[in-house]
């Protein structure tokens, strides 16, 4: 069965609730036909992890302005007025957690862990309820794994099988997404013929991914 | 010579042939100006990139390639683009050399507050935390007061960022260096006397020797 979808129904299948990981750094690697159809649909009490909410209007910022959004797992969001205005309302949830904590707490849930010992945290406020472990006389913070119902992800280049090879800083939290969701929908910019990506070059191995969408693609 | 190129230009002789490099956005982006063309530095970006140069290249238009700021960036031959949690394997891991980030509090324990103001501005750590923790060597580039209070202080009030103490504050007042007894006045900007710097300044400042002059040629 073909794993090309349209971007229609692809967004059908997530229900008003859902935990979506995001890719992207500020907008860049973020699936922009996904972002839109999001918010066309109207999708409700959303839970978004992702590095950030870009900037209002931008990638993740164009679900915060139309209101999608329950809570946020996120490393910063400087860069967005809205997303802190709502906080600072009580009308959004936001968990703000080290950047490269995120990446590895997302990784682990991909890759089977229960979480990583991180350095990164002991001593501030990111440490606040959570447990410590000393290893060689060093203490590290426990960090939990994170999964969730769904990956929406951005790629340069995706084979029918799924494959998917990235971009320069367009890759990011991408191929960490892609292993941490129970369905993964990949956007990339083109659809190529299997075996037009090299081996070497595909970032995100084919059985990851369950859904390709292009805009405008036939189901 | 406005405050933020005299820090820029002093924080610039700081790195060295082969360091690889974390800039963080804004001020400290500023240092990259003032290094030769022919430096050996590499900057990384965290959002995926070692070898970035500040300046976009109309080639790679449309390529989605960025600063940590998500603004649009070039590319140096030899560049190398990597997955997020490469990114903070060499952040964290000890393989970047100096870290470069803005503050808003030192304390004399050289501890940095850099990422939130409660109740007023919450930007997140993003990978603040990350890079003092995990950095080699870690740079504090920033102003020596905000509207006239100081911010090299006693004991931050802000949260911190890390406990680990910081390597080098620079300012455009003075270079000032944390250490096991408390923060010690290397240099003072041309003009300034040890008075005004220490006017300035909630912290104490120990002096073992007579404080040098800020050297501000590129």
């Amino acid at each position: 069965m073909s794993k090309v979808s349209t971007v229609e129904a692809a967004v059908q299948k997530i229900p008003d609730g859902a935990t979506l990981m995001i890719g992207g750094f500020m907008g860049a690697g973020t699936p922009p036909n996904l972002m839109d159809e999001l918010v066309r649909q109207g999708k409700k009490d959303l839970t978004i992890i992702a590095n950030d909410t870009a900037r209002p209007g931008t990638g993740i910022g164009k679900l915060i302005d139309a209101g999608l959004v329950k809570k946020v797992i996120t490393s910063h969001i400087g860069t967005n007025a809205q997303t802190q205005k709502l906080m600072i309302a009580g009308e959004l949830d936001v968990d703000l957690v080290p950047q490269g904590t995120l990446a590895e707490r997302i990784r682990a849930g991909g890759a089977g862990l229960g979480g990583v010992l991180t350095p990164t945290g002991v001593g501030t406020t990111a440490a606040d309820g959570k447990h410590t472990v000393e290893i060689d006389g060093r203490i590290f913070l426990v960090e939990q794994a994170i999964k969730a119902d769904f990956a929406l992800i951005a790629a340069r280049t995706s084979d029918y099988s799924g494959n998917l090879r990235y971009l320069l800083t367009s890759r990011n939290f991408n191929p960490l997404m892609a292993l941490a969701a129970d369905l993964v929908i990949a956007e990339p910019d083109e659809i190529v013929p299997i075996g037009c990506i090299e081996p070497d070059a595909v970032a995100t191995p084919h059985v990851l991914v369950d859904m390709i969408v292009v805009k405008g693609a036939d189901a | 010579m406005n405050e933020k190129e005299i820090i820029a230009r002093r924080v610039a002789q700081e790195l060295k042939h082969g360091d690889l490099v974390n800039l963080g956005i804004g001020l400290p982006t500023m240092v990259a100006s003032y290094l030769p063309a022919d430096s050996g530095i590499s900057f990384q970006s965290e959002n995926g990139i070692i070898g970035m140069s500040a300046l976009p290249d109309p080639a790679l238009a449309g390529t989605n390639l960025t600063d940590a700021g998500g603004m649009p960036i070039g590319a140096f031959p030899g560049a190398c683009a990597f997955d997020s949690a490469m990114s903070f394997a060499l952040i964290r891991g000890g393989h970047l050399d100096v870290t470069v980030l803005g503050g808003l509090q030192v304390d004399e324990g050289g501890q940095l507050a850099n990422w939130m103001v409660p109740g007023k501005m919450v930007p997140g750590m993003g990978g603040a935390m990350d890079l003092v923790t995990g950095a080699k060597r870690v740079i504090v580039a920033m102003t020596h007061t905000a509207k006239g209070a100081a911010k090299i202080i006693k004991k931050c009030t802000l949260p911190l960022t890390s406990v680990r103490r910081v390597d080098l504050v620079v300012t455009e007042m003075a270079v000032i260096k944390p250490t096991e007894e408390g923060l010690v006045l290397l240099e003072i900007a041309p003009a300034l006397t040890v008075d005004q710097v220490i006017a300035a300044t909630e912290a104490t400042l120990l002096m073992p020797k007579a404080p040098g002059v800020m050297n501000l040629a590129v």
